[in-house]
């Protein structure tokens, strides 16, 4: 029988013929990914650790980013509490502060293997799905069970087919198309499901494909994948995971789907999500000129050499409007060292952005960014829920880096294409 | 069967932030750090009334949002009974699994509860009765169910790990 990706590589994973949707399996991650919350997980099962030690030194991929540098001595103390653990207990995969954001780091060092399963206690562990990975967000406590264990059980998902074709029109990239999709779909509308994307996806960098997948949890979804094609492969080539290091699984063509969309990127302009749900999606169009003290180009959705690429173009030479603050933060150090190269960063800073160090920064709300009773942020981030920037009477849109750095520009919400 | 106090009614899309602001998630991992901000940015009423014994009746895609896991551990650790919702996050679900927190899904009954209804539980059958009104909803996997036997997952690990040794 025809079957889909989760199906395939579920069934193989647990050692099955087959499996079906809803079916419950037992499996073994290739690994498991926290951060800082590495604290409050081994706080859970300290004497456990003591009396048994952890599954594999191997399983575990630690980055510290949400709160870097520590932003006061209770974080301090936590991060030192994390090194300590990663000393004694031998773990081999840890990246401490400055590496990066977590999701970025993993798939830069190479821990994104097409074909594995990674679990991590963070809900955009789903971004690997843009290399294949059977990627999925889980709580603390499983964290802390799977350090002690190295397995955990996972109900087969029903998937969900997206089509696509054709290229996007200037001033409209993968977060409008993401968005768009999210707003058509709604918040609940994939939950439990994997997303596949099919069709022409040569259009689609990695970059690109990474911010797509990272919005998945925003729709429900457990996993949202894509095919390892060549780009794909030619990437992870690139960085050491071998193209015969993997298995490359992907859904038989006539597998069963629960729903099936289409989009035609041509057919995308650019939106917004409006505050307080991501699926509070509107055309840009309807909210030009809403007034904005904050724009924020970063996280691990869209804080990458192409989003960093594509504000500089734009910035190139201007000024952003004075009220206003222009926060930009790099998704990982090797991505700040190579903007810098290529002068992203001087433009950046020279038209009036504060650059922050690569983490999390101002996303969490905090710190590094936190909002004011009644201040509006225009961010590239992946959330806009009450509060989210650490202030419950802010307002947060969410957009593309395009509609971000051309906003900067004027203090207002703007559409990217009047300037592109 | 077991019939609770109060229940307290909220809406569709009901997130992780509303539950438990984010801003907390690096500061407070225990429940009597986590219990004064249940709810906090969704109802200032609920930390200060909720009793053990109490029910949440929710909309749609109840615990959406981020992975954290102080909502689920902070209503089990007030004593919530149940959550009884039209659907759930999946990471909430794991998370309220991983905990002992009931969760139930059950359009029906959330569409028939009026203010002021009694409400009780019969879990074993899988029903819930409203106002009189019997409605049922599915039971857990067995995978799961051995899970929340063992009051959680870290309990239930701790039992599997020492039967291995
Ligand atoms: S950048 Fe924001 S969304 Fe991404 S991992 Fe950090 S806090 Fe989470």
């Amino acid at each position: 029988m025809a079957k889909t990706f989760a199906e395939k590589l579920l069934a193989r994973k647990a050692g099955l013929a087959e499996v079906e949707p809803g079916q419950i399996v037992t499996v073994k991650p290739e690994h498991l990914l926290t951060h800082d919350n590495t604290a409050a997980i081994i706080g859970k099962i300290e004497s456990d650790l003591e009396k048994y030690g952890v599954a594999s030194p191997e399983l575990s991929v630690i980055v510290l980013d949400h709160v870097v540098p520590a932003a006061n001595e209770k974080i301090a103390t936590n991060h030192k509490k994390i090194r300590e653990f990663v000393k004694k207990f031998n773990i081999k995969h840890f990246y401490d502060a400055g590496e990066g954001i977590c999701h970025q780091v993993v798939i830069e060092k190479g821990h994104a293997v097409p074909g594995t399963i990674v679990v991590g206690s963070d809900s955009h562990t789903c971004s690997y799905g843009a290399l294949g990975v059977f990627s999925t967000g889980v709580d603390r406590t499983e964290a802390a069970a799977l350090m002690l264990t190295g397995e955990t059980w996972l109900k087969v998902p029903q998937s969900i087919k997206i089509s696509l074709s054709g290229d996007f029109p200037t001033g409209v990239s993968a977060k409008d198309l993401i968005l768009q999709i999210i707003g058509d779909v709604r918040a609940d509308g994939a939950n439990y499901c994997s997303v596949e994307f099919h069709g022409e996806l040569d259009k689609l960098s990695l970059d690109d494909r990474i911010t797509i997948s990272n919005m998945g949890v925003e729709m429900g979804a457990k996993i949202a994948i894509f095919p390892v094609d060549d780009l794909a492969a030619n990437y992870l080539n690139s960085i050491g995971v071998e193209y015969t290091s993997y298995e490359n699984i992907w859904s038989d063509p006539d597998a069963n789907y629960l729903k099936e969309f289409e989009y035609d990127l041509s057919k995308i302009s650019p939106v917004v999500s409006k505050p307080h749900t991501v699926d509070n999606v509107a055309s840009v169009t309807e909210v030009l000129g809403t007034e904005i003290q904050q724009c924020f180009l970063g996280t691990c959705t869209n804080g990458r050499l192409r989003d960093f690429e594509v504000a500089a173009s734009i910035l190139k030479g201007k000024k952003i409007t004075p009220s206003l603050r222009f926060i930009v933060l790099p998704a990982s150090r090797s991505i700040f060292n190579e903007a810098i190269r290529r002068g992203y960063i001087e433009t950046l800073s020279e038209a009036g952005a504060i650059v922050l160090p690569t983490g999390c920064g101002p996303c969490l709300g905090a710190h590094q960014g936190v909002l004011a009773p009644g201040e509006v942020c225009l961010s590239t981030a992946n959330r806009n829920f009450k509060g989210r920037m650490g202030c419950k009477d802010a307002e947060i849109y969410l957009a593309s880096p395009e509609t971000v750095a051309v906003s900067a520009l004027y203090g207002k919400i703007t559409d990217p294409r009047s300037e592109l | 069967m077991s019939e609770t106090n109060r229940v307290w009614k909220y809406g569709n899309d009901i997130n992780t932030d509303m539950l438990f602001p984010g801003k907390y998630t690096y500061t407070c991992s225990t429940a009597d750090e986590i219990i004064p901000h249940l709810l906090e940015d969704l109802d200032p009423d609920f930390a200060n009334n909720v009793k053990s014994g109490d029910l949440i009746l929710a909309g749609k895609n109840f615990g959406c949002g981020s992975s954290r896991e102080q909502p689920a551990l902070g209503l089990r650790a007030v004593g919530i009974d149940a959550v009884i919702a039209k659907s759930y996050a999946r990471i909430f679900y794991r998370a309220a699994i991983n905990q002992g927190l009931l969760l139930i899904e059950c359009p029906q009954a959330v569409d028939a509860y009026r203010e002021g209804d009694d409400v009780e539980l019969n879990l074993d059958q899988g029903e819930i009765i409203i106002a009189g009104k019997t409605y049922t909803f599915p039971t857990l996997p067995e995978e799961i169910l051995a899970i929340r036997e063992a009051g959680g997952l870290l309990e239930y690990t701790r039992k599997k790990l020492e039967q291995k040794k």
